[in-house]
C-alpha cells in the first residue's frame, strides 16, 4: 500500500497517529510525520486512519506496484513500463 | 415564529426518535434567531466555519447575563468543580487538553491506544457470551452501557465497583446539559449542584489515592506528570478526571446503541457486516454522521459581533451548533437521509471540529467498531422487538434509553 | 486524428473527438503530472495518454526527501506517490523532453524522437539551483536536495557521520535540513544571507521566531553572512568553506539550499512564453505565447507554471507548493477536455506547511506581500502563534506556529479581503496582538491600486468570485 497525506489539509488531529501508531506519527504538537508505504500488517490500522482522518487527508492505493495500469508500449520508444523504461537517457 | 419554537421543538421529547425532519426545516435559515432564544445554527458549512472561528468562545462566562439565563445551568460558579477544558478558551483550554493528553495519546504515548485492542475485544467477547441462553437483551443495560465504562474505568484508575456511585451523579450531571426550558430549572440545578460535589469529592479522594500509591492508569500519570506544561493543579485534576469519565462512557453508550439500531434497520448493511467486520470501520464513521451521539453543542458565544449567513449574532449571545443538522445538510452530503457506509468525503461532524474536537475520538471509534462487528458477527437472525425504541430524555446527547434486541442464538465467540 | 486549434471548435464535435481518442501529452510526470493523468481519467477522456519524465522513477513525493528520508526512517525510493486510479498510460520516464514544436504539435525527445499531441500539458517544476561555482559544486561532500537520488545520497553521508554539515540557505528546505540534522545528532552550521532565516518567505518578525528555534536546538546560525567559497583538499573532498565575515569552518559536508530553478529551458524557441521565471498561463491553465495570447492546446500546471490569481491584484504567481500543484493540475486537466462554458479559473489560495524542530510551521496567501503583521493569537515567545498579514488595509496571508486549526479561519479572511488590523476579538489574544507591527521583508512589494476582488461561497460547488469596482 502506499500512501501519502495532504498535510495542506492536515489540522494535526492525530486521528491517525493514535490509531496507526506504526504509520503516523506526531513530531512535536502537531507536525506529522509519516511512512509513505505500509505492508499487509499495517493494512487494518491504516484502514483505521484513513477513515477517521477528520479532513480527509490520507490518500492511499492499493493498485500493485509495477504500475499495472500502463499501456502496452506502441513500439516507437520501447517498453511502455515506465519502471524499465529503454529508451534514450535513461538514468 | 412564535416564542422560542425551534427550542421547545428540539427539547420536546415527542421529537426524540426522530428529530430530522425539524433539523431539515431549520436549515432552510441556516442561522435562525429563535426569537428570545439563542441562535441555531444548522447548516454544514455555516457550523464548520464557526468551529473554526477564533471570535467563538466555549467559556460561558463571556455570555451575556440575559443569554446566560438560557443555557444550561451547568458549571456556574462552582469552587468543587472548576470548569474543565471542554468549557474553556485558549491559551486555558490548550494547555490543560496538552497536559490531560499526556498519557493518552501522540505525541508523548502514541500506542496506548491502539495497545488496548485486544482488552477491549476481550471485554467485548465476554458480554457477549453472556447473552447465550438468553433470546433477548437490552442492548443499552446488557452491552453498550458497561462496555465503555468497564474501558473508562481500566483506562482512567477508577474502581469499576464504585460504578454505582458514579453512574447516579454521572447521570444527574448529563441530565444538565438538556436544555429543557420547561423543566423546574431551581429544583434541578439543585441537584446537579449535589451530584458535581460528590463527583468531585469522590475523584478528589481517588487522585490522593493515587498520589500515595501510583498504578499505571491515567490518573496516576495526571497526578505525577511533570511534562513541559507542568502538571495541574489539584483543583483542574479533579475537573479533568471527572470529564474524561463522564465523557468517556455516556456518549459511547449511544453511538454503540445509535449504531446497532440502525443497523438492525438496515439488515443488507448488518449483513455486510457479518461477512466481513473490516466493513465497522467506514460504518462507524457513518454512524457518526447519521445517528450522533451529540446531536449539538449547546454553549458558544461569540466575543465580538459575527456576521455569518446574512446574519449579524451579537457579542454575548447563545449560539447552538446543531451538529446533527450539518451531517443531515444536502449542500455538504449527497442523499444525506441515506445510511451509507461507503459514502466517501465523509467529514461529519460527529466529534465537532476545530480545538475542541472529541478527545476521546479515538477510543471511541475502536469501541464503537469492535462492539458492532462482534455484534454483527455472533448474534443469530438479530432483530428490534420495539421500533422507534424508548429514548433518553436528553435532547443533546441522545441514543435510546433501552433497546431490547430478540434472536435466535448466539454463535461461538473468537478463539483466543 | 487531430482536435481543431481554437477554443471556439467545440461545436464541431472536435471536443469529443478528442476526448475520445485524442492525443494528450503530459511533460512532468511527478504530482501535478500524475495528479493530471488521473484527473483527465476521471473526466472521462479515452484517447492516448503519455507521460514523459526525466528521471527514471514513478511520480514519488518530494516533502518526505527532506524530514523522513534524511532522518533514515524511509528510503529514499519509497515514496512513490499513491495513484487515485488506474490511468491507463504511456509512461516515457528517463527521457527528457528537448523541445517543442508548437505548429506541428510535437514534443522532442532527448534522442531525437517526436512525440505529437492533440492537447499538451507542461509539468516540468523545478530543479535545486546549484551552487554557482561548477568546480566547487563538483567537490565531493557538495549536495543539492531536489531529487530521490540527491535524498539517497546525502542520506548516505548523514549517515556516516560527518564532522559537521554546512547548510548554505536558511530558507524552508534549508531550515528543515538543518532540521533534521540536529535530530540525528550532527553540528550543523546554516548560513543566511538575509537577517533570520525565513526571512524571504516570512518576513523578519517570523524570522527572528525562527533564529531562536534553530538556537534552541543547537543550529550554529549565522544570519546577514554568505558563502563566498568552498575548499576541497588534494583528492577533491571539501573540507572548508568561506564566509564572507571573513572566517572560515572546517566542513566536510555542505548542502546548497538557495532555492529551486524553473524547467523551462526545453521551451527556448518554442515561441512560448516561458523564461527563468516559470511558464506563464492564464487563470485557466493554458499557456501564453511570447506574443501574450493565449493558446488553447498548450496547458501549464505545478511548480513551473506562473498564473495571475484575482485576489492578489492579477498578479502572476508562481508557487512552489505541493497543495498548489495538485489543485492547479486538477483544473488544468478538466479544463483541457472541457468546452469553453465548463472550464474552471484556477483560483487556489496559496498554503504551504513545513516541519521543523518539531514545530508545524503553516501558511496561507501570500505573506510577501504583507506590509504588517499582527499576532492575532497566541505568543511569539512560546513559539505557538497565529500571525496575520496586512496589506493596504486587508488580510493578505496569515501563518501558524502550532495553530494549524485556526488557519482555516484567517483563509476565509483573505479570501473575503477582510480588513486589516482585524479589529475583533479573539480567543488567545495577547500583549503581542495589541497592536501591528511592520512585517519586516527585505523587499517590500511595491503597493498598487485597483479595484477588490473576493471570493464568496463556502461550499466548494459553490465558490465564486465578486469583483467590487475601486472606489472614488
Amino acid at each position: 500500500m502506499r500512501l501519502v497525506v495532504d498535510l495542506n489539509r492536515c489540522q494535526g488531529y492525530a486521528q491517525c497517529a493514535f490509531l496507526a501508531p506504526d504509520v503516523f506519527t506526531l513530531h512535536g504538537h502537531e507536525a506529522l510525520r509519516y511512512t509513505p508505504y505500509a505492508d499487509d500488517s499495517r493494512r487494518e490500522q491504516v484502514a483505521r486512519a484513513v477513515a477517521a482522518c477528520p479532513v480527509g487527508a490520507i490518500l492511499l492505493d492499493d493498485l500493485p506496484e509495477n504500475l499495472p495500469d500502463d499501456v502496452a508500449g506502441d513500439g516507437a520508444g520501447g517498453p511502455a513500463d515506465g519502471l524499465h523504461a529503454a529508451g534514450p537517457g535513461v538514468g | 415564529m412564535t416564542h422560542g419554537t425551534f427550542l421547545r421543538k428540539i427539547t420536546d421529547y415527542a421529537h426524540r426518535a426522530d428529530p430530522y425532519p425539524l433539523y431539515a426545516e431549520l436549515r432552510k435559515t441556516p442561522v435562525l434567531r429563535d426569537d428570545i432564544g439563542p441562535y441555531l445554527v444548522s447548516t454544514y458549512w455555516e457550523i464548520h466555519g464557526l468551529l473554526h472561528d477564533p471570535r467563538l468562545s466555549s467559556d460561558p462566562r463571556n455570555l451575556d447575563p440575559e443569554a446566560a439565563g438560557l443555557v444550561v445551568a451547568e458549571e456556574e460558579d462552582d469552587p468543587s468543580l472548576p470548569p474543565s477544558f471542554l468549557r474553556l478558551d485558549p491559551p486555558e483550554h490548550d494547555r490543560l487538553r496538552r497536559m490531560a493528553m499526556y498519557p493518552f495519546g501522540p505525541p508523548h504515548t502514541p500506542r496506548r491506544i491502539h495497545d488496548m485492542r485486544g482488552e477491549l475485544a476481550r471485554i467485548v467477547t465476554g458480554l457477549v457470551d453472556g447473552f447465550e441462553g438468553r433470546d433477548q437483551i437490552d442492548l443499552v443495560d446488557d452491552f453498550a452501557y458497561p462496555f465503555p465504562v468497564t474501558v473508562i474505568c481500566r483506562l482512567l484508575g477508577v474502581p469499576r465497583a464504585d460504578e454505582p456511585l458514579f453512574h447516579a451523579w454521572a447521570d444527574t450531571i448529563v441530565s444538565s446539559a438538556d436544555p429543557d426550558p420547561d423543566a423546574d430549572a431551581a429544583e434541578r440545578r439543585g441537584a446537579v449542584r449535589r451530584a458535581r460535589t460528590e463527583l468531585a469529592m469522590y475523584m478528589s479522594e481517588l487522585i490522593e489515592e493515587r498520589r500515595r500509591a501510583p498504578g499505571e492508569d491515567m490518573l496516576s500519570s495526571l497526578v505525577h506528570g511533570d511534562g513541559p506544561d507542568g502538571r495541574m493543579a489539584h483543583s483542574e485534576l479533579v475537573s479533568t478526571a471527572a470529564l474524561l469519565l463522564i465523557a468517556g462512557h455516556e456518549t459511547t453508550v449511544n453511538l454503540i446503541t445509535n449504531g446497532m439500531l440502525t443497523l438492525l434497520r438496515h439488515p443488507d448493511v448488518l449483513k455486510r457486516l457479518h461477512d466481513d467486520p473490516r466493513l465497522a470501520v467506514p460504518l462507524v464513521e457513518e454512524v457518526l454522521r447519521y445517528e450522533p451521539p451529540v446531536q449539538l453543542l449547546p454553549q458558544r458565544t461569540p466575543l465580538t459581533d459575527i456576521d455569518i449567513a446574512g446574519v449579524t449574532i451579537p457579542k454575548g449571545a447563545s449560539v447552538w451548533l446543531i451538529l446533527a443538522s450539518g451531517n443531515r445538510d444536502p449542500r455538504r452530503f449527497p442523499d444525506p437521509d441515506r445510511f451509507d457506509p461507503d459514502r466517501r468525503d465523509n467529514q461529519h461532524l460527529g466529534f465537532g471540529s476545530g480545538i475542541h474536537i472529541c478527545f476521546g475520538a479515538p477510543l471511541a471509534r475502536l469501541e464503537a467498531q469492535l462492539a458492532l462487528a462482534e455484534l454483527a458477527r455472533r448474534l443469530e437472525n438479530p432483530r428490534l422487538l420495539e421500533d422507534p425504541p424508548p429514548y433518553r430524555r436528553n435532547a443533546v446527547l441522545r441514543g435510546p434509553r433501552h433497546l431490547p434486541i430478540g434472536f435466535d442464538g448466539v454463535r461461538a465467540g473468537r478463539e483466543p | 486524428m487531430s482536435a481543431e486549434r481554437g477554443g471556439g471548435g467545440e461545436g464541431d464535435g472536435s471536443l469529443e473527438r478528442l476526448r475520445r481518442d485524442g492525443r494528450i501529452v503530459i511533460v512532468g510526470a511527478s504530482l501535478a503530472g500524475l495528479r493530471a493523468a488521473e484527473t483527465l481519467r476521471e473526466q472521462g477522456f479515452t484517447g492516448s495518454l503519455t507521460l514523459i519524465g526525466d528521471e527514471p522513477e514513478p511520480p514519488y513525493d518530494r516533502p518526505p526527501l527532506s524530514k523522513q528520508v534524511l532522518l533514515g526512517t524511509v528510503d529514499a525510493d519509497r515514496t512513490t506517490l499513491p495513484r487515485r486510479r488506474a490511468i491507463g498510460a504511456r509512461w516515457r520516464l528517463g527521457t527528457a523532453a528537448t523541445g517543442l514544436d508548437l505548429a506541428a504539435r510535437r514534443v522532442r525527445l532527448a534522442g531525437g524522437e517526436e512525440v505529437p499531441y492533440d492537447r499538451l500539458l507542461i509539468a516540468t517544476g523545478v530543479r535545486a539551483r546549484p551552487w554557482p561555482h561548477p568546480a566547487e559544486a563538483d567537490l565531493d561532500g557538495v549536495f543539492t536536495l531536489r531529487t530521490g537520488r540527491d535524498a539517497a545520497r546525502l542520506r548516505r553521508r548523514l549517515a556516516a557521520g560527518p564532522r559537521r554539515v554546512l547548510v548554505i540557505g536558511g530558507g524552508f528546505m534549508g531550515s528543515e535540513i538543518a532540521s533534521a540534522c540536529r535530530e540525528l545528532g550532527l553540528p550543523v552550521t546554516v548560513v543566511e544571507r538575509g537577517p533570520a532565516p525565513l526571512v524571504g518567505a516570512l518576513g523578519g518578525v517570523i524570522g527572528q521566531v525562527a533564529a531562536e528555534l534553530q538556537r534552541a536546538h543547537g543550529v550554529d546560525l549565522r544570519c546577514s553572512v554568505m558563502v563566498t567559497g568552498l575548499e576541497g583538499d588534494a583528492a577533491g573532498r571539501l573540507r572548508r568553506a568561506h564566509l564572507s565575515d571573513g572566517t572560515a569552518l572546517e566542513v566536510d559536508l555542505a548542502v546548497v539550499a538557495l532555492g529551486a530553478v524553473r524547467n523551462t529551458e526545453w521551451l527556448a524557441g518554442s515561441g512560448l512564453g516561458a523564461g527563468p521565471r516559470g511558464v506563464a498561463c492564464d487563470a485557466g491553465c493554458r499557456a501564453f505565447d511570447v506574443r501574450g495570447l493565449v493558446t488553447d492546446d498548450v496547458f501549464v500546471a505545478g511548480d513551473v507554471a506562473r498564473t495571475p490569481h484575482p485576489l492578489f491584484g492579477y498578479q502572476f504567481l508562481s508557487l512552489e507548493h505541493w497543495g498548489n500543484a495538485v489543485a492547479q493540475a486538477e483544473v488544468a486537466a478538466h479544463n483541457m477536455v472541457s468546452p469553453g462554458p465548463d472550464r474552471r479559473p484556477h483560483l487556489w489560495i496559496p498554503a504551504f506547511w513545513s516541519a521543523q524542530f518539531g514545530v508545524n510551521i503553516k501558511s496561507v496567501g501570500v505573506p510577501t506581500m504583507g506590509e504588517e503583521l499582527l499576532i492575532a493569537q497566541g505568543s511569539l515567545a512560546e513559539r505557538s502563534f497565529t500571525g496575520v498579514y496586512g496589506y493596504q488595509g486587508r488580510v493578505i496571508a496569515a501563518v501558524t506556529f502550532d495553530q494549524t486549526n485556526w488557519l482555516d479561519f484567517y483563509r476565509r479572511q483573505i479570501e473575503t479581503a477582510a480588513p486589516f488590523p482585524p479589529v475583533c476579538r479573539t480567543v488567545d489574544r495577547r500583549p503581542d496582538g495589541l497592536r501591528p507591527v511592520p512585517a519586516d521583508f527585505p523587499d517590500p512589494s511595491l503597493p498598487t491600486h485597483g479595484p477588490t476582488v473576493t471570493l464568496s461561497g463556502y461550499s466548494p460547488t459553490d465558490r465564486r468570485i465578486v469583483f467590487t469596482p475601486a472606489r472614488g
